[in-house]
């Protein structure tokens, strides 16, 4: 029958086609500076797949590394106190969350137009470690720290690309000329990078008593900064199968209908 | 003959012929009844122009083109809009999704002749549309201002620079200033808020030379009698239905899915003037012209290729000198057609890449097939080939693949009458 074939030929054409335009059109950041990067690592993501979701736990513990570790050089302009509470966000409570932000001192103005430092609220956007861009660079040997919140989806590879900068910290292998305050990182374009290694084992002391491995806390931070980047990740997956299914089955009513319409021509 | 009993309708009919109109071109308009599915992509694009507008529309009233604020007003909407992220993500994706339908509708019309008389005029708006959509698209992949947003709007205008004695005036001209700024973020947002609705001028143009004609069909030949025809309505309305409905359903597991697939990862760092991106590539759907671009060494000329490579698909009615309009009766032409198709991937591909070593050389020879193909090769495989008998009619031809073997649809590039 031809409508039975032609249509999956034509929806496989179409999604093949994407998938092959797409492919080359986003060189590999490290190809694209000339350099041999191992593949990265294959690690495996609670969040992973059409109806994965964020492990809260993993996204807690990752919380914690990001305040604890990363928050000293990175700022996550993108993301409030607010994204942290309920079932959407990390699983905190309203009130956990305002104590959060309450920890962060913030630059305002007070109602007499004084410059103040108050506590942050959780409407508040995360505090960021420096003022501005220059402070940023010149606190780290002139590299600027990039904003996180986007991080897993400003690098290809995502979330395994960022596991891979997070585990991939080694010596410099002999005859390599490092330059000045740069460190040897396997996944890294160019494999010299202006952050010095910001996780080792037991970096922190996890609230929940998981063993802090350097593997752990870089899967933890990795699904923090994976939810941040898309808090909206699990509403966008649940609506889609909901979307889906309601697609699949209103293609089969209006198949049936297109036949019986058609079933008096010859065609 | 009124169209409705309804009193009301009939009011209103009687001053304002909207349901006239509808009747005759929905229910009396007669469609040949051999279309393929092929023929549906015309309605998707359609379809697809719909959901950019209105998705388009939402995403404005939360927009704010300034270069200070344009990035972080779209990760708003992404992420404290309710649904936001659906708008972006639709509309986003749905670029793509619309020049995939077109350029499948575009090569439909190559392959069945579609574009031959009396329907040049109708292909003609067709490529209006296209440029069109290429300059909507542009526009709007600068408005987030990521990386890739600035840097390649600097290139593209850039290419402008190319051209003699006024080359510079013309690049600031169209920057409002001397680099790409805020000026040119603002132009090019109220552009791109315009552009869709000239679109859609132009489709109804399209579409009105679309009936005055009718179709084309798979075999290309004329409409001989009401036997050849089915009315556009209930027959191609419940057809187009469902094929909506399954295209549907891969444009939905890629929007929720799969959202970022078809996006550059650079795009999701804010413009930065001081910092080249390792790599400029456009947005796929532009990836073939521009490796025409970078094919030709000299930038004038390769300036000029670009554009040539859109113009020449207006004159396609006059280059295709075969007096049968479907590849289908045509033996050699049909060969040529999918050597089209597979130079313009490899064109794609090209364009992916940068210019080192071999994809060079791809990209040259594939500039040069590309042109070759119009130029010489339609006009003298229309001379020189033989078709195949034509049908009598459609009816007939129908009748008589209902008796043998398949005949309309894909299985058409196979089988002969
Ligand atoms: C001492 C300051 C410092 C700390 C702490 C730090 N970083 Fe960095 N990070 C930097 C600097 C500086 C760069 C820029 C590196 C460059 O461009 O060479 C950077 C870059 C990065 C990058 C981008 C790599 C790329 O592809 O461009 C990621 C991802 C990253 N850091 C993640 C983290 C995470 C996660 C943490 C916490 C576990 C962290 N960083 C802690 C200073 C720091
Ligand atoms: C022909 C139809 C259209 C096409 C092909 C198109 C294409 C695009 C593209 C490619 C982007 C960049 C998306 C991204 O990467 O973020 C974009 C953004 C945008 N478009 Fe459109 N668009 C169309 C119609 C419209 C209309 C009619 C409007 C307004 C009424 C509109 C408003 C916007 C806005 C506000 C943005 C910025 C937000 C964003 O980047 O997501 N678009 N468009």
């Amino acid at each position: 029958m031809r409508p039975r074939r032609v249509l999956p030929a034509l929806l496989a054409g179409a999604v093949i086609a994407a998938a092959v335009l797409a492919q080359p059109a986003r060189p590999a950041t490290a190809q694209a500076a000339g350099e041999e990067a191992p593949p990265l690592p294959d690690v495996s993501w609670s969040f992973e797949g059409p109806f994965g979701t964020f492990d809260r736990a993993a996204l807690q513990r990752g919380f914690q590394i990001y305040t604890e570790i990363c928050s000293a050089c990175h700022s996550m302009n993108l993301v409030t106190y607010d994204d942290l509470a309920g079932p959407s966000g990390l699983g905190y409570t309203e009130a956990e969350v305002k104590a959060i932000a309450a920890q962060k001192q913030i630059a305002d103005i007070d109602k007499n137009g004084q410059p103040i430092q108050r506590p942050a609220r959780p409407s508040d956007h995360f505090v960021a470690p420096f003022p501005n861009e220059s402070a940023a660079r010149t606190a780290n040997n002139g590299a600027v720290p990039p904003d996180l919140s986007d991080m897993i989806k400003a690098r290809d590879g995502g979330a395994r690309y960022v596991y891979g900068i997070l585990t991939g910290f080694r010596d410099a292998p002999k005859g390599v000329e490092m330059r000045s305050g740069m460190n040897y990182n396997l996944y890294f374009p160019g494999h010299q990078i202006a952050m010095p290694q910001p996780l080792q084992d037991n970096s922190v002391q996890y609230a929940d008593g998981t063993k802090a491995t350097l593997d752990q806390e870089a899967h933890d931070v990795v699904t923090f900064l994976t939810w941040a980047a898309d808090p909206t990740t699990e509403e966008r997956k649940r609506t889609g199968a909901k979307v889906i299914l309601f697609l699949l089955a209103m293609t089969g009513v209006l198949y049936g209908a297109k036949r019986r319409v058609w079933s008096d021509i010859e065609h | 003959m009124a169209v409705s009993q309804n009193k009301l309708v009939q009011w209103i009919d009687h001053r304002l012929p909207v349901f006239t109109f509808l009747d005759h071109e929905l229910n009396q308009y007669p469609t040949p009844k051999n279309l393929n599915y092929w023929w549906n992509f015309g309605s998707l694009a359609g379809v697809m122009l719909t959901i950019m507008i209105v998705t388009g529309v939402f995403l404005a009233m939360q927009y704010t083109p300034s270069v200070d604020d344009a990035f972080q007003s779209v990760e708003r909407i992404m992420r404290e809009v309710n649904y936001g992220w659906l708008m972006r993500y639709l509309h986003m994706n749905g670029a793509s999704f619309f020049f995939i339908v077109t350029y499948i509708h575009i090569f439909r019309g190559l392959y069945y002749g579609s574009y031959k008389a009396p329907r040049e005029l109708l292909w003609m708006l067709g490529v209006v549309i296209l440029l069109l959509m290429m300059m909507t698209a542009f526009m709007g992949y600068v408005l987030p201002w990521g990386q890739m947003s600035f840097w390649g709007a600097t290139v593209i205008t850039n290419l402008f620079s190319a051209f003699p004695g006024i080359g510079n005036d013309i690049v600031t001209w169209l920057w409002g200033g001397f680099a790409v700024g805020n000026p040119t973020l603002n132009r090019f947002y109220a552009l791109h808020y315009l552009l869709p609705f000239v679109i859609f001028a132009v489709v109804g143009l399209h579409l009105m030379a679309l009936h005055q004609h009718g179709s084309n069909n798979p075999l290309g030949i004329d409409r001989k009698g009401p036997q050849d025809s089915v009315p556009f309505h209930p027959y191609y309305t419940y057809k187009d239905m469902f094929g909506l409905s399954a295209f549907l359903i891969v444009f939905a597991i890629v929007v929720f899915y799969f959202p970022n697939l078809l996006g550059n990862p650079e795009n999701y760092i804010p413009a930065n003037p001081m910092q080249t991106p390792p790599e400029i590539v456009p947005e796929w759907y532009l990836l073939p012209y521009y490796a025409i671009l970078r094919a030709i060494p000299n930038k004038l000329l390769g300036v000029c290729a670009m554009f040539a490579s859109i113009f020449v698909l207006f004159i396609v009615p006059w280059l295709d000198t075969s007096k049968v309009r479907s590849a289908y009766f045509r033996p050699i032409y049909k060969w040529v057609f999918w050597l089209l198709v597979i130079d313009a991937f490899a064109l794609g591909a090209v364009g992916a890449h940068r210019p080192e070593g071999i994809w060079i050389v791809i990209g040259r020879v594939g500039t040069i097939y590309y042109f070759l193909h119009f130029l010489v090769l339609m006009p003298l495989i229309g001379w020189f080939e033989r078709p195949l008998p034509l049908p009598p009619s459609i009816a007939e031809a129908v009748l008589k693949k209902r008796g043998g073997g398949a005949l309309a649809g894909a299985a058409a590039t196979r089988t002969k009458p």
